[in-house]
């Protein structure tokens, strides 16, 4: 009998701000946006709140009392589980809600949604211990499955990740790693973590086909990709649909007809005699079918299914070791307001919207940037590590009782 | 039977004072190269080399004042001379067309406007109405001249179609000239590739960075806007060098303005440059800066990408609708124009991806393509027109096409 196991990311990054050369060593709010665009915090997050989390909450609740043969799985990051504190408790508690009723596992990740792994391992490893501390005290559960900002994947972070004693992760059945091989299988790593992998092609066609009207299956019914699903060899494990929360009324809109397909789909799953499992059952109910071993990063995004989309061109990759090389300073000042926007700058989101693949055909990339172009994406971020510095250095010079000097060069 | 073009301009590069003669160059060479077309300009140097046909009205060149000039800026007389030229030549070239043979009349710009007119209605053969600018774009929109007004807007209902260079370019013309936007075609300019020599050495740019104003210096261009945010930056870099390239109606004020603002020992005006010094200046700058008051297109953008120099536009340019590379402003906000400026001063990593990106997007806009886009746009005239003849004629014209 087959098996569905739903996984959702929450995730908001904090946007900066179009931080100028002139705010240098003046002004270190970086991300107070207020211009009710796309790159004021509050106001995405109220938008999506409305359009997105609250709805989608209410139904999935629904779906859990109704059927209790339901489950689901989330992650959620640590910047977007500040922000709703901050701005939106009461859908904090309708997440609450969700986990409370036990049928929902909620997963580890990075606190700030971050590639840390990839820079300091010591960043990294304190970056999950924080988020392990926010998720319990804010759903009381101690997360045992891991994934990584992005669906990231590598033998190394899958050895880090075992040593940090969790019982497997999730990552992307990329065609370049499974060959001819399905992803509705468990897989193991190279350090023998057990691993769920996504089956992009039903994922997407809820996250990405499902309003495309040139799409032969447009407009799909619930009851088709229940049948899809229903018509997985019996000897498969577990068909993984991870996707971003947010596809749920704001990648596609209510309009589309995405919440009554949810609504439908675990009816029509059921009559299927389709099984729910959460990451966590799965793990303890299948053995892993064969290693997988994937020296190179992998991720979730783009064709490629690698790092690209973050890490390519030449300003993501100064950005990203700019932001770095001042991990002892910040350090050493002992100082959390530095360090918290220290770390609010790794969230992978800012390296994402300086991505110049594609830019000019106007496509996904440029419909979740925060910046009017990668290269303003660059020059907010860039001036900000610029004011970063100027603060590392204001207080290492403070405590030499030095007057601070411009790091403008001329 | 592909149609054959009488072509009107004003200027044509090499011999050209602005974006118009090189704007017509892109096309007359890439339409040239399948179809028969017949450019007729006041005056062309004579060329040995030239291979394409083009006919001068006149035996000497016209004197100033230039086409660019915004007639409220020029006095009084020249501009009557400048009025009483564009009836002489369209009287001449009413002269020249009856020994050439074409289908479609296509003009550029009003001043070549009234000589389209007369000829379609002498010969009934088709008239496009090609904009590069109008006289909102020359004047900043105070002091449009009506005279001119007046035969942009007659030439443009006269025409069975308007070729507009941009988006821009197109809602200007619907809002001020009231043309319904179905008999507007957007046809936007490309940049030609050419090889130019080892470009001289500017010993300026060995110790200073160079920012780089390219073009005429007439209010349209935003030039003194270019001069505040100079002046904004050298208080954070004043090592850089501003170079001011081009001369014009504004040249005198623009310097004076350098002196008030206390930045002249750091912006220099070049005064005229030939296309080869030009290229020079756009090769070792760091950056161009464009921060046009309304720019239909702009090709100077442009060119100094596939230079390899990137390039900040003004928002309110048609070349921003085919420019995703490139830093884009207002052309007013004058903090904004400095913080880019500085941005691509400061980060080696900007300049690269804006340069080599750029590059490619400006590359990618061929002038075949905006040829083919003008064919295009004859073939949805000529078939109306001819049908409304006789279909045996327009048979005849489009020969396999039906």
């Amino acid at each position: 009998m087959p098996s569905v196991c739903f996984y959702f990311q929450v995730h908001q990054p904090f946007r900066l701000s179009r931080y100028r050369i002139f705010d240098i060593g003046k002004n270190h709010n970086y991300f107070s946006d207020t211009s009710q665009t796309s790159s004021d915090n509050q106001y995405i997050l109220e938008r999506v709140s409305r359009k997105c989390y609250l709805p989608m909450n209410a139904l999935l609740l629904e779906t859990l009392r109704k059927y209790p043969e339901t489950c689901f799985s989330f992650s959620f990051s640590g910047v977007l589980l500040e922000q709703l504190e901050r701005w939106q408790p009461h859908v904090l508690n309708s997440f609450r809600e969700l986990v409370k009723t036990g049928r929902v596992e909620v997963l580890a990740e990075t606190s700030h949604h971050s590639f840390s792994f990839l820079s300091s391992l010591q960043e990294f490893r304190e970056q999950v211990a924080l988020h392990q501390e926010m998720i319990s005290r804010i759903f009381g559960v101690i997360p045992r499955v891991f994934r990584g900002t992005e669906l990231m994947y590598s033998n190394s972070l899958a050895q880090e990740v075992s040593q940090l004693g969790y019982h497997g992760m999730l990552t992307e059945g990329a065609d370049r790693v499974l060959g001819w091989q399905s992803p509705n299988y468990l897989y193991s790593s190279t350090a023998s973590i057990p691993l769920l992998l996504k089956n992009y092609r039903l994922s997407d066609d809820i996250a990405f086909r499902f309003s495309e009207q040139s799409w032969s299956s447009w407009p799909l019914q619930a009851s088709t990709f229940a049948n899809w699903i229903s018509q997985t060899p019996q000897e498969e494990h577990v068909v993984n649909l991870f996707m971003d929360y947010e596809t749920f009324g704001e990648h596609q809109w209510k309009e589309t007809g995405i919440f009554s397909f949810m609504k439908q789909l675990p009816q029509e799953l059921l009559l299927r005699k389709v099984n729910f499992l959460t990451p966590s059952e799965a793990f303890r109910r299948f053995s892993p079918v064969a290693p997988l071993n994937i020296p190179d990063v992998l991720s979730w995004a783009d064709t490629e299914r690698d790092l690209s989309a973050w890490l390519d061109n030449e300003m993501q990759k100064d950005a990203f070791s700019r932001l770095y090389k001042m991990e002892d300073s910040v350090r050493k000042t002992n100082n959390p307001a530095l360090l918290e926007d220290w770390r609010r700058l790794q969230t992978s989101d800012h390296f994402y919207y300086m991505c110049t693949k594609w830019f000019a055909d106007g496509d996904v990339h440029k419909y979740f940037n925060a910046h009017e172009s990668p290269y303003e994406a660059y020059i907010a971020f860039m001036n900000v590590t610029r004011d970063m510095e100027w603060r590392l250095q204001e207080a290492s010079e403070r405590s030499k009782t030095c007057v601070p000097k411009s790091v403008i060069p001329s | 039977m592909t149609p054959r073009i009488l072509m009107l301009g004003w200027e044509l590069s090499p011999h050209h004072s602005g974006g118009l003669g090189v704007a017509c160059r892109g096309l007359l060479s890439a339409l040239s190269k399948s179809f028969s077309v017949t450019f007729i300009l006041p005056f062309f140097p004579n060329n040995r080399k030239e291979s394409l046909r083009i006919i001068s009205a006149f035996s000497s060149p016209v004197t100033p004042p230039s086409a660019y000039l915004p007639s409220h800026a020029a006095p009084l007389p020249a501009l009557n001379s400048l009025f009483s030229r564009v009836r002489e030549f369209a009287k001449r070239v009413s002269e020249l067309a009856e020994n050439e043979s074409f289908d479609i009349i296509h003009a550029h710009d009003w001043l070549t406007l009234e000589a389209g007119m007369r000829i379609k209605r002498e010969t009934g053969k088709p008239l496009v109405a090609h904009i590069h600018a109008t006289e909102f774009d020359r004047t900043g929109g105070t002091g449009v001249n009506s005279h001119v007004y007046a035969i942009e807007q007659q030439g443009m209902q006269e025409a069975d179609l308007v070729i507009a260079v941009s988006n821009y370019t197109k809602q200007l013309i619907v809002k001020h000239y009231g043309i319904p936007p179905k008999n507007i075609t957007v046809v936007h300019n490309a940049v030609e590739v050419k090889s130019f020599p080892q470009p001289d050495s500017l010993r300026i740019a060995e110790h200073s960075p160079l920012v780089a104003f390219v073009g005429r210096l007439t209010l349209q261009k935003g030039v003194d806007y270019f001069l505040r945010a100079a002046q904004r930056v050298l208080e954070f870099y004043p090592n850089t060098m501003f170079v001011i390239a081009g001369t014009g109606d504004m040249e005198l004020q623009l310097v004076r303005q350098a002196i008030d603002l206390g930045i002249s020992q750091r912006v220099i005006f070049t005064g005229f440059l030939s296309n080869e010094e030009i290229r020079s200046i756009m090769e070792v700058a760091t950056v161009t800066v464009m921060p046009s008051v309304s720019e239909p297109f702009g090709i100077v953008p442009l060119e100094s990408l596939v230079a390899g120099t990137p390039v900040i536009i003004s928002k309110q340019s048609g070349v921003s609708e085919v420019l995703a590379h490139a830093l884009k402003v207002d052309f007013w906000d004058v903090e904004e124009i400095a913080h880019n400026i500085m941005s691509v001063l400061s980060y080696p990593a900007l300049h690269k991806e804006l340069a080599q990106n750029g590059r490619k997007n400006a590359l990618a806009r061929t002038w075949n393509n905006a040829a083919q886009d003008c064919i295009n746009a004859y073939h949805s005239i000529n078939i109306e027109h001819m049908l409304s003849e006789g279909r045996s004629q327009a048979q005849a014209f489009y020969g396999g096409l039906f």
